[in-house]
């Protein structure tokens, strides 16, 4: 069967993987998809998906959510996608590609875009039952059956990029890993072999094998065909169940080849500037089966997509070109930061380094500096935070000397580089080739103005990620310095910020949330109700202040009541099916047998699940409302206070066993816990706090995790602010080492309360940290050097909030008109809500869902189209 | 629960196809909070009283997750109307008509309520 060309031209794209999709992007976005007849022939059983990301795949991003193609997409646009339907060959003289379906396609114009293919070595036993590729979803499908069906070990060849990251799927799979690298040290392409030794020790750590400077020499196999092992080069040999190829890629140029076509000495095919073919000016070719006008195959995504713009480009008759592009790199690779930039190796003459290395940690970050202190690139291992910055500056003389820029913070290291210090022509995003000034243009120009509308301005932020953060600082000051007010008011009720807001109620005393709306409120928000956001946040403020203000201190006397979120004004948490759960306080997580079997007597009475909590508790969960109280007066009963998991407060100070126990530990860490926890208890604060603290420099308590934590010394205690886990994981920073236990508890008395004063509603420390102008450097500034002299306020606010602490729930069960509130209705104080339902699982009870699912209301009275189910 | 007595006490006082249903006593109602009653035929409704003294009521139940929850959300004024937020995930609803601020498909059932 042969489709006629008819009088619209055709394009024949062959390939649709990454930058076979975004060429057909940039097709479209030149109205070529319009005017010409466009068919892609796809050898893969799916439409073009992330292969960056492939390695995902383990860690739980299904082959759908890889796709990067949208069908409406190719629909819209009337591309005729051939899935499963690679080309075969190419007639160029007759202008036809061939299917193996059988369909032969004329063309005015072919785009090879087939990509490349795993490099194999030839060793023997190669084929045996067993050996994998690591390249394709269904490669990895193949590999995780096999895993799982039949292997208990895995040899990965290949100590690249793709090969870390098949071991770490191997072991995430269960798996004893080896990795099998020829070269001397790990990434042999993109780090050194400082980087090599830093990265080498840190992947050890993870109790994965690395065998460097081997090559494989013979794969062995059973007899039934099945892998038994691997046979090294030094003679060594590798007991394994299977083996995965990650040896590097080679441009899959067959077609072109067979074609006559001409192609480079190692592969790929030949083009010019514009991705057009030497051979034939009918014919491009883009990514990674291209060899490209400086004679290099580019082996990542971003000169990819480079030269799928310039092809599209090119065929439109813009001008375009693609000489050459940058290999900067920067992967989270089994967790640990790994970046290259620019002349990474050193090679240029004249050019020195600038080392710092940490083996203890992990880190290793070199530049390398020419003669006239130009940055010509560099390599971080263990920490790239500085990537986006550095690899900006990259060609330029940096503003500061450049080991400032690869020390640790607290170790003289200037102020972090902020992106503000960039020009205009630093490619902030190098998956799109976006240059600040372009950001800065959709901000000025296109007036965007938040991230995510940057993003589909420019699509600056949308390839690796990488760059997001770098361009929301660049957002913000852009909006900031083109006078773009953006409104930073609390919400629809207020134009004023929440620190704003805290120095007025500071200092004019106010105690009233109302007294606040009607005075400072917005024109029509005055005289009303509020909203769901600045209620709350009010009553935090009020709270934290209430013994300096004069405001009661209990969070649900008279008005305040009004205000909590329903957690604070149950004083329990919320659950999905409308039950609540109970979290007692125990400091330090230390608890005394007595008080573990009150805690399991009062669940077992009350019929409640159990749950040990990350911060070194006891949740209970299915308590219904109108059981609170009594759950309460018996925890209070054998002295047990309230946990506030409900509040943003302090949550827990977890501990390690410290020196007491521990043959390793320097400090009672767990003292110190409890007497931290004990102090903070119950101060409210913009988000929850958590904190904890290490007996040692072994960190079992994850200190660095904490809004605020503390690790022993030998002389001491360091304090450590702004980490979190979470979402957005974040080690906390040293903001000071070797304090002595009043050095600490004064450290931390100031820190808390300059981030309850100037911190957003619900910003958690760690973005506060990072938010702040100046960033940790000013807040040390503040609460170490008193540099705005308001430590001794900071100072006696805490000790207000220490003076003032009572326990809500001792108050809340002692006074019948409170609890009067925990019932489930006002006109039925004993009855259950009939709704709350449980059933049995693992001994224990769960929510009953399915009946939370059953309306009750009648029929006329439920409305069309109700999320009810 | 402490009761005053009921000659003094003004009621609030809630609409049924039946007639009139006698919920609590004015003064259990915060302004700015609510309350849960429970309805002769199992269904429940969320009072409210904002802080000019207008009493509303709706369904009770949450319809984006079922749980009879809407009581205990937070009150506001959006645009001159009163409104209560989900505790659960945050939908607010029209008190005075029940609409869904957040999806123009969902509503939930309304009453009219007063204080006598």
């Amino acid at each position: 069967m042969t489709a006629t060309p008819g009088a619209t031209p055709t394009i024949v794209l062959v390939g649709h993987g990454m930058v076979g999709q975004r060429f057909l992007e940039a097709l479209a976005e030149r109205g070529l998809t319009a005017t010409h007849r466009v068919v892609v022939l796809c050898e893969e059983p799916r439409p073009a998906y992330d292969r960056v990301r492939l390695t995902s795949y383990f860690s739980g991003t299904t082959p759908e959510e890889l796709s990067l193609t949208d069908e409406e997409f190719i629909a819209a646009h009337g591309i005729e996608l051939r899935i499963g339907d690679p080309a075969e060959s190419v007639d160029r003289e007759a202008r036809t590609v061939t299917a193996r379906s059988g369909l032969t396609v004329g063309y005015d114009v072919l785009v090879l875009a087939t990509g490349s293919y795993p490099f194999v070595p030839p060793v023997p036993g190669k084929d045996a039952e067993g050996c994998f590729v690591y390249r394709t979803v269904e490669d990895l499908l193949a590999i995780e059956e096999y895993a799982r069906r039949r292997a208990a070990t895995g040899v990965v060849v290949g100590g690249g990029l793709l090969g870390l990251e098949a071991a770490g799927a191997l072991k995430g799979l269960g798996l004893a890993a080896h990795i099998v690298e020829f070269a001397p040290r790990l990434m042999p392409v993109q780090v050194d072999d400082g980087g090599g030794a830093a990265l080498l020790r840190t992947i050890e750590e993870m109790g994965l094998t690395v065998h460097t400077g081997t090559g494989t020499q013979e794969i062995t196999a059973g007899e039934d065909g099945a892998v038994t092992g691997v046979r090294l080069s030094d003679g060594s040999e590798l007991a394994t169940d299977m083996v995965v190829f990650s040896a590097g890629v080679r441009p899959r140029d067959q077609l072109a080849r067979d074609c006559g076509l001409a192609v480079g000495e190692r592969g790929g095919v030949a083009v010019d500037a514009q991705c057009r073919t030497v051979t034939d000016p009918r014919v491009f070719a883009i990514g990674e089966c291209a060899q490209a006008v400086d004679g290099r195959v580019y082996g990542l995504v971003a000169p990819g997509y480079e030269q799928a713009e310039t092809a599209a480009a090119t065929i439109a008759a813009d001008e375009a070109e693609f000489t050459g592009a940058d290999l900067s790199t920067k992967l989270k690779l089994l967790g640990v930061d790994v970046a290259s930039f620019g002349d990474a190796h050193g090679t240029a003459e004249g050019s020195l380094d600038v080392v710092y290395s940490d083996s203890r940690a992990g880190l290793y970050k070199k530049l390398v500096i020419g003669r006239d202190g130009t940055l010509l690139g560099g390599i971080l291992v263990g920490d790239a935070e500085a990537y986006g910055t550095l690899r900006a500056l990259t060609g330029s003389v940096p503003p500061v000397a450049p080991e400032s820029l690869v020390l640790p913070a607290g170790a003289g290291a200037a102020p972090r580089l902020g992106p503000s210090a960039l020009p205009d022509e630093a490619v902030v995003c190098s998956c799109h080739n976006v240059t600040k000034g372009a950001i800065r243009g959709a901000v000025t120009e296109h007036r965007c103005t938040t991230v995510p509308e940057v993003k589909k301005c420019t699509k600056a932020g949308t390839g690796c990620g990488s760059c997001v953060k770098v361009l929301g600082q660049l957002v913000t000051a852009e909006l900031e310095a083109s006078g773009v007010e953006a409104d930073k008011g609390l919400c629809g009720c207020f134009a004023r910020t929440r620190e704003e807001l805290y120095e007025i109620v500071l200092a004019l005393r106010i105690t009233s949330y109302q007294d606040l709306l009607d005075r400072y409120g917005r024109e029509g928000a005055r005289g009303g109700d509020g909203c769901e956001t600045c209620k709350p946040a009010i009553a935090s403020v009020i709270a934290s202040l209430a013994p300096a203000i004069g405001a009661d201190g209990y969070v649900l006397g008279g008005e305040q009541a009004a205000l909590q979120d329903t957690n604070d004004h149950f004083l329990a948490n919320l659950q999905k099916n409308g039950s609540y759960s109970v979290v007692p306080r125990v400091p330090g997580g230390e608890i005394a047998p007595e008080k573990l079997i009150v805690i399991g007597e009062i669940a077992r009475d009350f019929g409640l699940y159990t749950k040990i909590t990350g911060g070194q508790r006891i949740d209970m969960f299915g308590a219904r409302v109108e059981q609170l109280p009594s759950i309460w007066a018996r925890l209070v009963d054998a002295g047990f206070e309230s946990g506030h998991a409900y509040g943003k407060s302090l949550r827990t100070v977890k501990s390690c066993v410290g020196s007491t126990w521990c043959r390793y530990g320097v400090q009672d860490s767990v003292r110190m816990a409890i007497d931290l926890e004990l102090r903070y208890r119950g101060l409210r604060s913009p988000h929850k706090l958590k904190s904890a603290v290490s007996g040692c420099a072994r960190e079992c308590a994850e200190a660095r995790s904490k809004d605020f934590g503390v690790i022993a010394t030998a002389g001491g205690w360091n304090l450590y602010v702004g980490g979190n886990g979470g979402a957005t994981p974040r080690h906390a920073d040293l903001l000071a080492q070797d304090l002595s236990d009043a050095e600490l508890v004064r450290l931390i008395d100031r820190f808390l309360m300059f981030y309850i004063r100037t911190a957003d509603r619900l910003e958690r420390t760690s973005v506060w940290l990072e938010r702040v102008p100046g960033g940790l450097d000013h807040v040390r500034d503040v609460v170490v050097h008193d540099s705005l002299g308001i430590c001794a306020e900071l100072e006696s606010l805490m000790a207000a909030h220490v003076a003032g602490y009572r326990d809500e729930w001792a108050e809340t069960v002692n006074d019948p008109e409170k609890l009067a509130r925990f019932v489930s209705f006002v006109n039925a104080p004993d009855t259950p809500d009939p709704v709350v339902g449980f059933v049995p699982e693992r001994d224990q009870i769960k929510p009953d869902l399915p009946l939370l699912s059953i309306g009750t209301r009648p029929a006329d009275d439920v409305m069309e189209g109700s999320a009810q189910r | 629960m402490t009761l005053a007595p009921e000659t003094t006490e003004v009621k609030v006082r809630l609409r049924l196809d039946e007639g009139w249903l006698t919920v609590c006593d004015l003064s259990t109602l915060t302004p700015g909070r609510g309350v849960a009653a429970l309805l002769p035929d199992g269904r429940q409704v969320a009072l409210f009283r904002d802080r000019g003294g207008n009493l509303y009521g709706i369904d009770n139940r949450d319809p984006f997750t079922g749980a009879a929850v809407l009581s205990r959300g937070l009150t506001g004024t959006h645009h001159g109307r009163p409104f209560v937020a989900s505790p659960l995930l945050k939908q607010r609803f029209d008190l005075t008509s029940g609409h869904c601020l957040d999806d123009d498909s969902v509503r939930v059932a309304c009453y009219e309520v007063k204080a006598a």
